[in-house]
């Protein structure tokens, strides 16, 4: 068991959260997904900190985040695979 | 690990155990406050519990008040209560009350005394009991004595990954035991409301929780601002790499496990079908759900943070644990279990939830939580609406 540089909470997540102090631009990160334990590659495209969220594949905007396996979020503004997701690019579609 | 079946705790006169032993001056009201922290300045062993609000408050507003007054009474944790208020009729419906559990209990009004005379005299009657109370021994007392309340604060996204999960297996592993349990924070499930209703362990606590859900969400929208002012989530929240309320539910709900809730909860209402887990309609600021969880007689309370929110209970020792590393390296004196090697994949969820076990029996025994060391004692009513 290596330490991940990610966890993915569920298969179906499109995110991925970042568990080491930081990931570096271009680095080749090893996702572990918890609900079936085995490991993904992703490149991180920026400087991401400890409890930020990475994409896993291309999203565009209207797409829905998944994590947890459920809706956490709609995306205001197209995000790349390994790109950093947070306000600036997703929001709630509660209040 | 083979779970202890007992701890040590102080027996109370209705049957109930604490993991505390406080005498406690407790005011009606705001203007009480001075007698009531001039009575706990007099007499050592004591610990007055000022706050904002109890004056022409009316209705259902009231009715909290007076359940948050009396509650926190009647908690197990506290030996013995003398109660400051203004005037003599709010004052005497607080004693009684507390009176039922069979503890020690005497009430002061200030009207046509003042406060240097009822100082005086309750002072005399706070030395009595601060006495009599300091010869209580803890006795072994089952498992089953524990009731166990639970909040998170200042999450981050290893809350929801680490911190909280580890709650999650502490609950699956405690309740054959026969422990009360109490989740709180009905705004913090938004997002996740439809999967937690469904946790409704009856179609009547299910259809209750989605009542009490909808209200405080219809709230929320009528007052709102655009993006709620960084309040949900904090910018606490944000900075750790929260992004929606939605994202902040889902972690928030790990802290359950996978138990279903016997039954919803007002704020501050004594859980009564027996053990097992309750939901309790609370505000999520936490010095706020944790006044309330106390005042509906839980006696211990697991406190999962992120970023490292730092609130403690004058009554319920809260127990902190955390699993972001730095918070852990950073705010280590705030942090009463580190579970930051589950991100690390150096521990497992079962191990850390074994150490929380750990963790929170000792504390059930004595030891002083992060919170009580450094002097947190966040005593905060929940006002439903202006007073008249």
């Amino acid at each position: 068991m290596s330490q991940p540089d990610l966890i993915i909470h569920d298969e179906k997540d499109n995110v991925g959260v970042v568990v080491i102090e930081t990931t570096r631009k271009g680095q080749d990160c090893s996702a572990w997904i918890m609900e079936n334990d085995k490991t993904v590659k992703v490149s991180s495209m920026n400087e991401v900190p400890l409890g930020h969220k990475i994409a896993l594949q291309d999203l565009k905007e209207g797409d829905t985040i998944l994590k947890y396996g459920h809706d956490i979020g709609k995306v205001v503004k197209p995000i790349k695979k390994g790109e950093h997701v947070h306000v600036h690019n997703v929001k709630t579609k509660k209040w | 690990m083979e779970i202890p079946k007992s701890f040590l705790g102080y027996k109370r006169e209705n049957g109930r155990a604490g993991t505390r032993n406080h005498v406690i001056i407790l005011p009606v009201d705001d203007i009480s406050n001075a007698c009531a922290e001039a009575v706990a300045n007099n007499i050592k062993g004591t610990i007055a519990l000022p706050h904002s609000y109890g004056r022409l408050q009316f209705g259902a507003d009231l009715e909290l008040h007076f359940r948050t007054m009396i509650g926190t009474g009647k908690n197990p944790n506290v030996a013995a209560v003398i109660v400051i208020g203004i005037e003599p009729k709010w004052t005497k419906r607080i004693v009684d009350e507390i009176a039922k559990t069979g503890k020690p209990v005497e009430g002061f009004h200030i009207e046509r005394t003042g406060d240097i005379g009822t100082i005086m005299k309750a002072s005399k009657k706070a030395q009595e009991f601060s006495q009599w109370a300091s010869e209580k021994q803890r006795e072994e007392c089952p498992l089953s004595d524990l009731w166990i309340s639970v909040k998170c604060g200042e999450s981050d996204t290893t809350s929801g990954l680490a911190s909280n999960p580890t709650v999650g297996n502490l609950m699956e592993k405690l309740e054959p035991f026969g422990v009360h349990l109490c989740f709180g924070e009905t705004s913090e499930l938004t997002g996740a409301e439809k999967v937690c209703a469904a946790r409704g362990a009856t179609p009547e606590a299910k259809e209750k929780f989605m009542k009490t859900w909808s209200a405080y969400n219809d709230f929320i929208l009528k007052e709102a601002t655009n993006d709620l002012s960084e309040s949900q989530p904090t910018a606490g929240n944000i900075a750790g790499g929260l992004t929606t309320i939605e994202e902040k539910a889902f972690g928030n709900f790990q802290k359950i496990g996978n138990l279903k809730f016997i039954d919803v909860l007002e704020p501050a209402e004594e859980p009564k079908k027996g053990k097992g887990l309750y939901f309790m309609d609370t505000s999520s600021a936490a010095a706020e759900c944790v006044t309330l969880q106390a005042a509906g007689g839980f006696n211990i309370h697991l406190f999962p943070t992120g970023q490292g929110n730092i609130i403690g209970n004058p009554i319920e020792p809260v127990v902190k644990l955390t699993a972001n590393p730095l918070t852990a390296k950073l705010m280590k004196e705030h942090v009463d279990c580190d579970v930051s090697k589950i991100l690390s994949r150096e521990m497992n969820l079962s191990q850390a939830g074994d150490e929380l076990i750990k963790t929170m029996l000792r504390v059930a025994n004595g030891r002083l939580t992060c919170a009580e060391a450094l002097g947190h004692k966040e005593f905060v009513m929940t006002k439903l609406y202006r007073s008249a």
